[in-house]
């Protein structure tokens, strides 16, 4: 899940001040469970937005702005509010808002901060993250990836600043190499721990263009172009 | 001079430690390194400690080397990636310097400039593996050098670490990627020292115990709360918060003494870390009958 909170309504309305016809895009997916989406937060911020004088063209909850297939369709169903707005609000992670910029040449507002997503995990629920380093080490890291989670992206064992299981960023927060340790004794393989890890490439962690030709990539290379000057656009 | 070749005279090292100011007025400092002149073998220079922007550890070091001491240059992963690192490395190098410390760093949230984005593209394992390269004369990715900078590496190690064993794994790599010697974290407590020492009985180079000068019980209680691996006893805590404010450079120092004593049969060596005392460095190490 990607982790949301909402923007203060004074900066959000800071984004509107110009503007008059708010289109009101409300994610139903990671945000609803962030209670800043869902039929809740289109309520809140249809409300906000007309106490401040603006006026809502339409108010649509999307489930995971972030299914481009899904956006697409319901956006066409509302071309003409579109196209009468000056703005879009969209409620959502920065990937939803940056979903909704790809697809409609209208401005679009954030009302959200995207406050954690060290890496989407899927619909997983924990607190696992993958940080897509394209060199993935987590089979001898226990299955606990070090990465994601040590905020000095160790990658051979703990730091000076780890104490009885702890991170010195934060008395709260466990030290992800003390759990790989405990993990690897667990697990009978505390050997992997011996190993030198090289320095990480980061080059690994860009995708090759090749990658990006592919459908699993981008779906707008199987989509239609639709019509009306609002484009849509799919490219 | 590399201390490695004094541990190899078989001589019982001691090393102090300087923190270079917040700006240019560098007399102060300078003047009391001036009084472990002939006191301490070398001096450490910290680098940007607690990720607190300071004068850097290299031009210190210099200024130091110029005036006649050794110098440890302290240099950490967390402001420099691996073009800078291996670039200051050989910087050091052509400067005179001989003895590096080689450390992952702080995290930047210690500091005084949390909002920065910290670096940490190498860890202290890499840096050393890196800096024994550059020995070699070859930099990390297999190019020739011209020329090639000859360091000793040092590493540092927690006595108090908890789990210790992974810290002990850590020390082998360490040592297998290049270090030289170790200097430990804070230590005050004698028994968990010779367990440390025990358990990294296998580990062939030599070992520096690190000692903090006690200034006051709130640095202590502070430093229980907050240092990783670091314990001072009730004992030494209730002998500062009884002493008097003229009286507390007395007993810290005596307590310096009283530990290095303790400790200095089960390793090679003694880091003294004074934070601001370093005028009464030469007494701890009287006490201690170091000199």
């Amino acid at each position: 899940m990607i982790v949301s909170e909402r923007k203060s309504w004074e900066e959000i309305l800071s984004f509107l001040e110009e503007e008059k016809n708010i289109f009101l895009l409300v994610c139903g997916g990671c945000s609803e469970a962030c209670k800043t989406g869902g039929p809740e937060g289109l309520r809140e911020a249809k409300d906000r937005l007309r106490e401040a004088g603006k006026k809502v063209t339409a108010a649509v909850i999307i489930d995971f702005v972030c299914n481009k297939v899904l956006l697409g369709m319901r956006l066409n169903r509302y071309i003409d509010e579109l196209k009468s707005s000056d703005s879009i609000l969209v409620v959502s992670c920065g990937i939803g808002v940056q979903a909704v910029a790809n697809m409609v040449d209208i401005p679009v507002q954030p009302a959200d901060n995207t406050i954690h997503m060290g890496g989407f995990p899927g619909v997983w629920p924990g607190e696992e993250r993958c940080l897509q380093c394209g060199d993935c080490q987590l089979a001898d890291t226990g299955g606990i990836c070090p990465y994601a989670d040590c905020p000095k992206f160790l990658v051979n064992g703990a730091c000076g600043g780890s104490d009885k299981g702890k991170c010195e960023t934060d008395p709260e927060k466990d030290c992800v190499w003390t759990l790989i340790y405990e993990r690897l004794k667990n697990i009978g393989k505390l050997e992997n721990l011996r190993k030198i890890r090289p320095p990480r490439d980061y080059n690994l962690m860009l995708a090759p263009a090749e990658r990006k030709k592919s459908m699993f990539w981008a779906l707008e290379t199987v989509e239609e172009k639709p019509k009306e000057e609002v484009s849509v656009s799919s490219e | 001079m590399k201390l490695k070749d004094l541990f190899e005279k078989g001589k019982f090292v001691v090393t102090s430690e300087i923190g270079p100011p917040k700006g240019t007025n560098i007399e102060p400092m300078l003047e009391e390194a001036d009084l472990l002149k002939d006191k301490a073998d070398a001096i450490n220079v910290t680098e940007n400690q607690s990720s607190v922007m300071r004068l850097g550890s290299m031009a210190v070091c210099r200024l130091l080397k110029e005036r006649g001491f050794e110098p440890v240059f302290q240099i950490t992963c967390r402001d420099r990636n691996r073009l800078a690192l291996q670039s200051d490395l050989i910087s050091a190098s052509v400067l005179g310097i001989e003895n590096v410390l080689c450390l992952t760093g702080d995290h930047v949230v210690l500091g005084d400039h949390p909002q920065t984005k910290s670096v940490f593209d190498l860890d202290s394992i890499h840096l050393l593996k890196v800096a024994r390269g550059l020995g070699n004369g070859y930099d990390m990715v297999g190019n020739k050098l011209d020329g090639v900078p000859d360091l000793c590496l040092g590493a540092v190690a927690n006595p108090g670490a908890d789990p210790l064993e992974p810290q002990i794994i850590k020390m082998e790599a360490k040592v297998e990627v290049g270090a030289e010697f170790f200097q430990t974290q804070a230590v005050y407590e004698v028994k968990k020292f010779e367990d440390f020492m025990k358990a990294a009985g296998h580990i062939k180079v030599p070992i520096m115990v690190g000692i903090v000068l006690l200034k006051s019980a709130g640095m202590a209680r502070f430093m229980n709360a907050n240092v990783a691996g670091v314990f001072v006893p009730d004992k030494f805590i209730k002998i500062m918060a009884e002493a008097s404010k003229e009286d507390r450079p007395r007993k810290s120092i005596e307590i310096a003494a009283s530990l290095i004593k303790e400790m200095k049969g089960m390793c090679q060596g003694v880091h003294i870390m004074s934070l601001g005392w370093d005028r009464y460095v030469p007494s701890v190490l009287e006490a201690a009958e170091l000199i």
